[in-house]
């Protein structure tokens, strides 16, 4: 194959992969069977039409998203009123995203980070490794609206009142602190999967430079492991936080079906997370025609929104991974 | 490697105490899980108890059930449980076997295609494109689905006679198994194709190498070598694909037709056109009637039945791949 290459493809491969036997020298389809060549057309077809999908999605939601968006509503709270010009903007529903993002991650982060470094790094006894991959990637297989529900028990227990409404002994459980941390169930197997990655791309020799200067296996985790696997945590989180900001089960039954902030108590940051709440994927949800509020073109404006979201996060991974890539691997 | 090489966190961070709270944070994990399992089905077990085998048959409406159970708890005299889920389970399984069908013929094109037969060009776009599908929130997805593909559905493709035919049963107004087939299909391919690629990309060059050596073409090379071997990333991807359409609550609530319905392929076409609601959106639609005890149970003797399905396709995934290891390709 060395010296009978053909011409070179005017752009180079990309990553080396050894499985592509002809790539510089490509076969090509016109002396296959007409069955062959048909399903050569049925992949064009597909992968033209997944991207006709995608670009459909954009270019749509774009064009409702800009008609409809005035930033207006970016700022304004949702008030009740009868035309779809009288009912405010989503100013809470956007807020309420941050917030339980950030409560999400914050929690998800470092529980998913810990249980990374522990199976990757300690592991035993070997019972339990196995028995955590299996949790995780059960969590990861469990239904949202499932951990709602079991949100539900958990956060109308009494012990648990102190983090929502409580009204005559009863705890209504739906709150930010609620949602949040349902939610951070939902990325964690993500921040996982990204950080044991990570840390076992790192080669043994590196952790064995580390001990041999007399650092203690934790020390070398926290200031050799971690900061080599940086770009896989990042990535993990991102992804995970993707996956927060876009669920909608979990903050219809742990959040609150109000389009507002609903305080309990007077101590500043704490009474908003103790109370119920809304998402931007709540709001689009009640504003479809088939939710309660049905204002099709604020749920397409605040949709817009969200997919804004989705994509900087998508372009976020992207932007770590060239990154990580530009810095290299440990082979060299 | 221990107390007399303490380092500059001191000796907080040595390394049994370290060892010893992560430990103990994974077992926190652990313990969650097990704690989510049985409260499930402890809280569900009366509605299981109550109707035994007969939750899962036919009977009655659903919806006239969920209703009944929902004022008995009200009243508190005297609970009801009757339900049988019947309904529900036939369009979970319709819309979950349909879109998994599609999504998985789908994603195996366009995986053999981007690994193999796409230009550079093409896989460039390709790629950030299943990803993009893959991260557009469900509710989006739903939204898009009750403006757009429902309405074409209710007012193109469904005829008047086809509308006056069932006018006495259902009606039909788009909603319906179609919308909601071809929209998971959209949803769990990019998470299939993810996968499939992987697992493609994984399989030994040399094999590879020696069909196309013995003069087989490319395309036949790739589905009787390479997908062959890869056939444990694609039960892997599948399984993954499964679960997620089973648990999909919120993008089926919206577009699938909210009314507890068992379309029936032997009316014909038609069928495709017929509203239903799936398990998990039954849930999404009820959660209001939570605080009523037997309703509360019988939201959870779903959710148990949406973690018993889960549990049973990620084992068959586990065992498939297990008999599949002689292979030689790793999932």
């Amino acid at each position: 194959m060395e010296s009978s290459v053909a011409t070179p493809p005017p752009s180079p491969p990309p990553a080396p992969a050894p499985q592509k036997p002809t790539k510089d020298a490509i076969e090509g389809s016109a002396t296959w069977q007409l069955s062959d060549r048909i399903g050569l057309a049925i992949c064009w077809a597909l992968g033209l039409l997944f991207c006709a999908i995608a670009v459909a999605i954009i270019v749509y939601l774009l064009i409702q998203g800009l008609s409809y968006l005035k930033p207006s509503m970016l700022v304004t709270p949702a008030t009740s009123g009868f035309s779809q010009s009288q009912t405010g903007g989503f100013s809470d529903a956007l807020i309420g995203t941050l917030i339980v993002g950030t409560m999400g991650i914050a929690i998800a982060l470092p529980v998913g980070v810990g249980v990374a470094i522990w199976l990757v790094e300690y592991g035993r006894p070997a019972g339990l490794a196995r028995l955590t991959e299996s949790t995780i990637e059960a969590i990861a297989g469990i239904p949202s609206i499932v951990l709602a529900l079991f949100g539900t028990v958990i956060f109308s227990s009494t012990a648990l009142g102190f983090l929502s409404r409580t009204s005559e002994g009863v705890v209504f459980g739906r709150s930010f602190f609620a949602a949040a941390t349902m939610l951070s169930l939902v990325a964690l197997p993500l921040v996982v999967a990204s950080t044991r990655e990570g840390l076992n791309a790192i080669p043994q020799h590196v952790r064995e430079a580390s001990y041999a200067v007399g650092k203690t296996k934790i020390a070398t985790t926290r200031r050799i492991l971690l900061p080599a696997a940086r770009p896989q945590v990042a990535t993990g989180a991102m992804l995970g936080l993707g996956r927060i900001i876009g669920d909608t089960a979990i903050i219809l039954v742990l959040l609150g079906a109000t389009q507002n902030f609903a305080p309990v108590g007077n101590t500043f940051p704490l009474n908003y997370l103790r109370g119920a709440g809304t998402t931007l994927t709540n709001f689009v949800y009640e504003a479809s025609p088939t939710g309660n509020l049905n204002q099709p073109q604020k749920a397409y404006a605040a949709a817009f929104v969200l997919l804004l979201m989705v994509l900087a996060l998508n372009a976020a991974v992207d932007v770590v991974h060239r990154r990580a890539r530009k810095v290299g691997t440990w082979s060299h | 490697m221990e107390e007399q090489y303490p380092s500059e966190y001191g000796p907080k961070w040595s390394d049994q105490r370290a060892e010893r709270m992560l430990g103990a944070l994974v077992c926190a994990v652990v313990g969650l899980l097990l704690a989510l399992i049985i409260t499930v089905f402890v809280k569900a077990w009366p509605s299981f108890s109550h109707n035994g085998l007969a939750w899962f048959g036919a009977g009655g409406s659903v919806e006239e059930q969920l209703n009944q159970i929902y004022l008995s708890g009200l009243s508190g005299a005297h609970y009801v449980y009757t339900f049988h889920a019947w309904q529900l389970i036939w369009s979970t399984l319709l819309i979950t076997g349909g879109a998994v069908l599609l999504a998985l013929v789908s994603a195996l094109f366009v995986s053999v295609f981007i690994v193999e037969f796409a230009p550079v060009w093409m896989r460039d776009i390709l790629q950030p494109v299943v990803r993009f599908l893959a991260s557009v929130p469900s509710v989006i997805y739903g939204l898009l689905g009750v403006l757009i593909i429902v309405p074409t559905i209710g007012n193109d493709l469904i005829t008047e006679p086809q509308k006056a035919s069932v006018a006495g049963v259902i009606s039909l107004s788009g909603y319906s198994l179609l919308a909601a087939v071809l929209i998971l299909t959209v949803m769990i391919a990019p998470l299939m194709i993810s996968i499939f690629s992987d697992g493609l990309r994984s399989v030994r060059p040399g094999w590879l190498e020696g069909s196309l050596a013995l003069g087989v073409n490319r395309w036949r090379t790739t589905w009787k070598i390479a997908v062959r071997s890869a056939r444990p990333a694609i039960v892997a991807g599948t399984v993954l694909a499964v679960a997620r359409a089973i648990g999909e609550a919120v993008m089926l609530a919206m577009v699938s037709g909210s009314v507890a319905f068992a379309p029936n392929p032997a009316d014909g076409l038609i069928f495709i056109y017929e509203p239903s609601r799936p398990l998990a959106p039954t849930i999404v639609k009820n959660i209001d009637s939570l605080g009523s005890p037997p309703s509360n149970a019988t939201l959870f003797a779903i959710a148990a039945v949406l973690l018993m399905s889960a549990a049973f396709f990620s084992l068959a995934g586990w065992a498939a791949r297990r008999a599949m290891r002689k292979y030689g390709a790793t999932a």
